[in-house]
């Protein structure tokens, strides 16, 4: 768990990096240069691969999980009062894990898919600038990718960190550094991801 | 002071059982809750009735064996303490008061508020102790110790293996109750010589116990009556996956 969450949350940077790239403003020149070049490198196509891989031990590992905790407990406490002691956010990774898969799929959908397909059809990308100029126009579509930004904080403010701890790295000298920095990164990059739509539906981005 | 209870009865580990209601009265509230079931048993008793069991033994919070998961909360309400040594001044008057068994798998009910903890004797067993020759009492005093690292075993050795981590885990798992014991031996030079084969037998007898996954929700350290820290199951996790990697 420990280990492919950090992995996704190195593929989170590259993702919110060039998606960033829309917002020079250049009727997205910059963007779909690191767009194409992302879309037809061998070398990314490689690690496109390892990255659904990671994505589903990371999923398979995190059912697994599920099951065998819920199975550690076979009778329920008729009374409990679990936010005495702990953050509900903490105790809901696997319901945030799979909203953010049900997003994910239908994130894959509307772009990696379609334009996949038509590099395999035609052997040419689509505008994947433009595809997004339209998906995000739909107000249903940005409040959909506000949701899941949403998510995703809960989800890294309580990943980001237990990673380190899961993985042993725990140690009071850099303790405090983990903890702001997983909370910053909690928060900075879902907020630049739900940019991305807002920005778009408001015809900000051209 | 008075109190509506709502009391886990099971006949015994085969049986179905179910929450049973009492109420009791007069009660001094600087009774600790296990003398308020005393008076709840007497009463019992004297209407013929099957007393409700419950572990204790040393009744002053050293010994780890009372346990009772109470109104939502292993050990009840008050931070850092053992059941034995809450007293009924932490609940309010008239109030309602839920009382249930350690819930696990590893932890099945014995009787009523009783459970099987031997899973922690079986996880010591496999490895939670030192087996090399490490010589005599002026030994130990020549062994140079670091005193930072004297105190973080003390700590650790602290827990008294009562299984509230067990119960306050949403995932039922025993990862506190388990570093604390791989970390008081890996903190000090005479745990040094078996710490890889140690780390590996006990973690592995966890699983087999049946115990959960830690997923770092915390509700463990902040129920622990001896405030055992999750540093130590980073400590265990690192010491697990070190000696995974190099021990043949
Ligand atoms: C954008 C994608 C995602 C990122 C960056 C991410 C990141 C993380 C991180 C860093 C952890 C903590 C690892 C640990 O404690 O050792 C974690 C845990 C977890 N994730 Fe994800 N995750 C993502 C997507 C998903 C998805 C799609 C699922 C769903 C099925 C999921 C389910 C879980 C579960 C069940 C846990 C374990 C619970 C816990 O450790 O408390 N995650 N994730
Ligand atoms: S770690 Fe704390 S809660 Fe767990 S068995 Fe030891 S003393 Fe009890
Ligand atoms: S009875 Fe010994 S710790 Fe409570």
């Amino acid at each position: 768990m420990g280990l492919t969450g950090l992995f996704l949350i190195c593929f989170l940077v590259v993702h919110a990096g060039i998606n960033a790239c829309m917002w020079f403003n250049d009727g997205g020149k910059t963007f779909t240069f690191y767009a194409h070049f992302m879309g037809t490198n061998f070398i990314v196509h490689f690690i496109e691969a390892g990255l659904f891989a990671g994505l589903l031990l990371h999923i398979v590992d995190g059912l697994l999980l599920w099951k065998q905790n819920r199975d550690a407990r076979p009778v329920k406490y008729a009374y409990s009062n679990p936010g005495a002691n702990s953050t509900w956010y903490s105790r809901s990774m696997g319901i945030l894990g799979s909203l953010l898969l049900i997003f994910l799929i239908i994130h894959l959908k509307d772009f990696w898919g379609p334009n996949r397909l038509n590099q395999i059809m035609t052997g040419e990308e689509r505008n994947t600038f433009e595809m997004m100029q339209e998906e995000f126009s739909n107000i249903f579509v940005v409040i959909l990718y506000c949701c899941a930004c949403f998510a995703l904080f809960w989800h890294l403010l309580h990943g980001f960190q237990s990673a380190f701890q899961s993985l042993g790295l725990n140690n009071v000298k850099y303790n405090k550094v983990i903890e702001v920095a997983g909370t910053v990164f909690a928060i900075v990059v879902p907020f630049i991801f739900a940019l991305m739509p807002i920005s778009m539906y408001f015809k900000l981005v051209h | 002071m008075k109190y509506n209870l709502k009391v886990w009865r099971q006949k015994n580990s085969k049986s179905e059982g179910k929450l049973v209601d009492y109420t009791i009265d007069s009660i001094n509230p600087d009774m600790s809750f296990l003398e308020m079931l005393d008076v709840l048993n007497d009463n019992l008793v004297r209407k013929g009735e099957d007393p409700i069991a419950f572990d204790h033994d040393c009744r002053e919070g050293i010994c780890g064996m009372c346990s009772l998961h109470i109104s939502g909360r292993a050990h009840g309400p008050q931070h850092a303490a053992t059941t034995c040594q809450l007293y009924m001044r932490s609940f309010k008057d008239g109030g309602t008061i839920y009382i249930e068994p350690w819930r696990a798998k590893s932890f099945p009910v014995i009787k009523d508020l009783v459970t099987d903890r031997s899973a922690f004797d079986r996880i010591i067993a496999a490895g939670g102790f030192v087996s090399v020759n490490t010589g005599q009492a002026q030994d130990a005093n020549n062994l140079p110790i670091e005193q930072a690292h004297a105190e973080k075993a003390m700590d650790a050795a602290a827990c008294i293996g009562c299984g509230a981590c067990v119960a306050a885990c949403p995932n039922s798992a025993a990862m506190l109750f388990v570093s604390a014991k791989i970390s008081q031996l890996a903190l000090l030079p005479q745990g040094g010589p078996e710490r890889n084969i140690r780390a590996i037998n006990m973690v592995n007898q966890m699983d087999a116990e049946g115990f959960g996954n830690c997923t770092n929700i915390g509700a463990c350290e902040a129920e622990c009556p001896k405030e055992i820290k999750l540093t130590n199951i980073a400590r265990m996790n690192r010491e697990y996956l070190l000696a995974s990697l190099i021990n043949e």
